[in-house]
């Protein structure tokens, strides 16, 4: 009985645990509540409930002996597919009987561990390219192409910068569209770059929150309606940023 | 020309943005790949009935049913493939008109213009919603035939 207790308490961890890295990797609300109920189920505890919010997880599982709930509190997101996919295998894994509870903890704790993430300069080489690509498709023209290449570069190299000075998300967002502003319209004075409505467009859209706005509307489609609603609430507040960083350097230049 | 040029730069700019994401690197030229497919067919259905809606719905819509197949069979989560996929098609451009002629005391032009970002929002919201109807159809389709077999 008493081992019974315990078992149930390691599969509770084992979910949370999970639960826990998918989002703050960027994971869908639905998809979380998913992953623990089928990971639970597969290790044979039937009854679970979750209710799952961009901010915290609250899990309940009903085995053996008196059911228990267990709260989670998640203050930091980022986005990193890679852990979400990863996170998946396992999950798909023990789904299928092909590894058990303890192989499923070591490689979960070996995934929360990891740093996955590419390196940062292909980081913000890929951000560059991305905003010089954007600048073209929104039908601008090449000899803009350099100018939005650097400024959408130095924008998200700056955003990573503010965002390690001063933990306010909101804030470094504001600061690095501020900076790309700044620099698109030096750009422009200057005589190197030409429109200097593309050239902004383009550099922002690495900064754009285009995963939340999918993932909000996922969720309300799911029926998550608290935790789609505050997602909106957060893309709303980034792109105000946004907005309003580029609006300073528009209106006072 | 000018439809090849756009073929490239957005197979770049969203596998570059799966890059961003920190997406698996094996998926990223798949990234790349929905996201020009998408970025053509609005490309093209914008140019021809010069109606941006349609030309988001469609485009939602195909991306959305493709990367739901591709995930089905890479064994993957849905997002990756469908997220960098969708960001061209948010309307930043307009967002930043919209925002550029609220700053100049142009008011009118940019409620125009502001409503016309939401509108195209809601048709990437409705594009999402109908490719899900589309994912059912699909998988009943597939059970049935299994069934018969």
């Amino acid at each position: 009985m008493g081992n019974q207790v315990e078992q149930t308490k390691e599969i509770m961890e084992l979910c949370l645990l999970a639960g826990r890295i998918m989002l703050q990797s960027g994971g869908e609300t639905y998809r979380v509540e998913d992953t623990m109920t089928r990971m639970a189920a597969a290790l044979g505890i039937d009854n679970t409930n979750s209710y799952v919010t961009p901010t915290g997880i609250i899990f309940s599982a009903e085995g053996t002996g008196p059911a228990r709930t267990k709260l989670v509190r998640i203050s930091e997101r980022s986005t990193d597919l890679k852990k979400v996919a990863l996170v998946n295998s396992v999950s798909r894994g023990i789904s299928s009987g092909e590894i058990n509870l303890r192989q499923a903890f070591e490689q979960l704790n070996e995934i929360n561990s990891m740093n996955l993430t590419f390196p940062f300069k292909v980081q913000v080489a890929a951000a560059s390219i991305a905003s010089s690509c954007f600048m073209i498709m929104f039908n601008g023209s090449w000899n803009d192409f350099i100018p939005a290449m650097i400024s959408g570069g130095v924008g998200y190299l700056s955003f990573i910068y503010f965002h390690r000075f001063v933990p306010i998300k909101f804030f470094s967002e504001f600061l690095a569209s501020f900076v790309i502003g700044l620099l698109s319209f030096l750009f422009v004075k200057n005589g190197i770059g030409h429109q200097l409505d593309k050239i902004i467009i383009g550099s922002v859209m690495p900064l754009v929150p285009g995963l939340l706005v999918t993932n909000a509307i996922r969720d309300l489609m799911a029926g998550h309606l608290v935790a789609g609603l505050s997602k909106g609430a957060e893309a709303f507040l980034t792109s105000f940023a946004i907005g309003a960083g580029i609006a300073f350097v528009v209106s006072y230049l | 020309m000018d439809v090849i040029i756009q073929v490239i730069t957005s197979f770049i700019a969203t596998g570059a943005f799966g890059i961003l994401f920190n997406a698996p690197k094996e998926t990223l030229i798949k990234c790349g790949l929905t996201g020009a497919g998408g970025w053509l067919i609005y490309y093209v259905l914008n140019g021809y009935s010069e109606d941006a809606v349609l030309a988001t719905l469609a485009a939602t819509i195909f991306i959305a049913v493709l990367s739901h197949q591709l995930a089905k069979f890479y064994k993957t989560p849905v997002i990756i493939f469908s997220v960098a996929g969708i960001i061209p098609l948010v309307p930043g451009g307009m967002a930043y008109d919209a925002m550029r002629n609220f700053v100049e005391n142009d008011y009118n032009t940019a409620i125009g213009l502001a409503a016309k970002v939401f509108m195209l929002a809601g048709t990437i919201a409705f594009g999402l919603v109908f490719s899900e109807v589309i994912n059912h159809i699909i998988r009943k389709i597939n059970n049935r035939r299994v069934k018969h077999l």
